[in-house]
């Protein structure tokens, strides 16, 4: 098995923190994972992006020419990746801003992300309701490490942050 | 400590490594892609009750090490190409005082202040002494964060045996790129006695550290002091990884992140029943000769790099014409993927 995801979105939508939380997720499950982060000037508007590669056996290069998956906040970041995915890759996008057509050429996941998080209460988590639905659709890595990796990474004591970011990775996981 | 795996990047794990190998100095000034690592150093280096210092500019921070090595201390500097010619003049020094001292390069493109996408155009720099005079520092060239981890650590101890700098080479990928590394439990709270160190000579014979030998013949045999340690240095720390070389009849060779690559490729070739192998040197200078010696005249090499032939000069070298030495490189920003290779293999196979 080896599975190469390519997030990305705005600056500031929690590209990056999806693929490190996805990327502990993997090491949690006993997999080979890199993670790899567009680490250049960036604008603000423009797009950010990170690479997460999963896999059973050692992993060569953690940059990502053609992705399995991809992960998508925001329409330039469609504009800038959309050709990187395999034929009869997966699309994760957010629709909040528009849905996407359905294509021959990929399977698409879209739901209002963002909107669902601002429900929650924080549209901060925009991108654990877009990690939810990847676990779902491919059940790679088991929510319960994810959680795991939560309980890892949020300040301590801050049970608010544990519990909303929980929430949206149910939620997300519902769609 | 115990055996604890945690998701980390290359930057992060060498400052990591060095922080738990005993590393108390670190002068380094920010430069994209390694600026993980002097963070790191900022906020975990002045916990371990080390000294971290931001200097003003590259050369004060190599000559801030050069100091600090002098009276003792494990001292590491680190920055990315455009910084790390800017150290050379320090680096030569330290050679020159035979002073211990880690000196991290995370490459990045050039020449001049190029680019900050990951290179491996800094070899023959690294691997030729970099500044003047006729010295080498010993190199070093992890291929994964783990071991980006644990060579960091290794390096402190080099470069205190043999008294001189030693280079942690790797390139933005390695530095960027997170991975799991399994920590060691190794800490060291007592560093090696040096009994050359300034360390205040109450009670005993100063001891002098300088590169500056002026009274006729001191120099020279200064420097054959110097090329007997680099003879024992080749002798005893040759390293390298060595893949499928029985039977082989490509071998491709390839150090740091593009090594991962070519072994990608090399899997997916042996996959198909293609006779390839690999050879990922380890230590850059001195560079791996044992693994070259091979009696098959119709084995050919394919040295595979980010630059455009740098460690091939040094392939090329060990097998000394006894077989063919082919080369594919990308650089100032391109990074060769596994198709690329795979296609030149079958050329090679073809032709």
């Amino acid at each position: 098995m080896i599975e190469r995801i390519i997030i990305a979105g705005s600056g500031g939508q929690g590209v990056m923190l999806l693929g490190k939380v996805l990327a502990q997720g993997a090491m949690l499950e006993g997999k080979q994972v890199t993670w790899f982060p567009a680490y250049g000037p960036e604008v603000r508007g423009g797009t950010s992006h990170c690479m997460v590669t999963i896999s059973d056996t050692e992993i060569g290069s953690p940059y990502i020419a053609k992705a399995d998956v991809l992960i998508i906040l925001n329409n330039p970041s469609l504009e800038k990746f959309k050709s990187r995915l395999k034929n009869k890759g997966l699309l994760i996008f957010d629709s909040s801003l528009g849905l996407i057509k359905p294509s021959k050429l990929m399977e698409i996941i879209q739901f209002p992300f963002t909107e669902i998080a601002l429900k929650l209460g924080n549209i901060k988590v925009a991108n654990m309701v877009a990690l939810g639905s990847y676990l779902s659709a491919r059940q790679v890595i088991k929510p319960a490490h994810i959680l795991e990796v939560f309980q890892f990474l949020a300040p301590a004591g801050n049970l608010k942050i544990l519990e909303i970011n929980r929430a949206a990775l149910e939620e997300g996981e519902r769609l | 400590m115990g055996k604890i795996k945690i998701l980390i990047s290359g930057n992060e794990a060498i400052a990591q490594g060095a922080i738990q190998a005993g590393c108390n100095f670190y002068a380094g000034y920010p430069i994209t892609p390694q600026n993980e690592l002097i963070a790191y150093m900022a906020k975990n280096l002045t916990q371990a009750k080390g000294v971290f210092i931001q200097a003003e500019s590259e050369l004060a921070a190599i000559s801030m090490v050069y100091g600090a090595s002098a009276a003792g201390a494990r001292a590491m500097t680190s920055s990315s190409s455009p910084g790390i010619s800017l150290k050379q003049e320090g680096i030569s020094y330290l050679a020159g005082a035979k002073l211990p001292a880690v000196i991290v390069n995370i490459m990045r493109g050039g020449p001049g202040l190029g680019n900050i996408a990951p290179a491996q155009s800094d070899y023959f720099q690294a691997t030729r002494g970099g500044g003047h005079g006729d010295y080498q520092t010993l190199v070093l060239a992890p291929g994964s964060v783990q071991e980006a981890y644990d060579l960091t650590q290794t390096s402190f101890d080099l470069a205190d045996k043999y008294r001189l700098p030693v280079m942690i080479l790797g390139d933005g990928i390695l530095g960027q790129m997170m991975e799991p590394v399994t920590l060691s439990a190794r800490k060291i709270k007592v560093l090696p006695l040096k009994s050359w160190a300034l360390t205040g000579c109450r009670g005993r014979k100063p001891n002098i550290v300088k590169s500056f030998f002026l009274r006729e013949g001191d120099l020279e045999k200064f420097n054959l002091e110097l090329q007997k340690n680099y003879a024992l240095i080749r002798r005893q720390e040759e390293r390298y990884e060595a893949l499928y070389l029985k039977d082989a009849k490509i071998i491709l060779v390839a150090y740091g992140s593009m090594a991962r690559i070519a072994k990608s490729a090399l899997m997916q070739l042996r996959g198909l029943g293609k006779k390839i192998g690999l050879i990922r040197p380890i230590s850059l200078w001195p560079f791996p000769q044992k693994p070259f010696q091979l009696k098959n005249k119709k084995i050919k090499f394919l040295v595979v790099e980010m630059s455009y032939g740098q460690m091939l000069d040094d392939v090329r070298l060990a097998v000394c014409g006894r077989q063919k030495v082919e080369f594919l490189g990308r650089s100032g920003g391109g990074v060769l993927n596994e198709e690329e290779i795979i296609k030149k293999v079958r050329e090679l196979v073809s032709s």
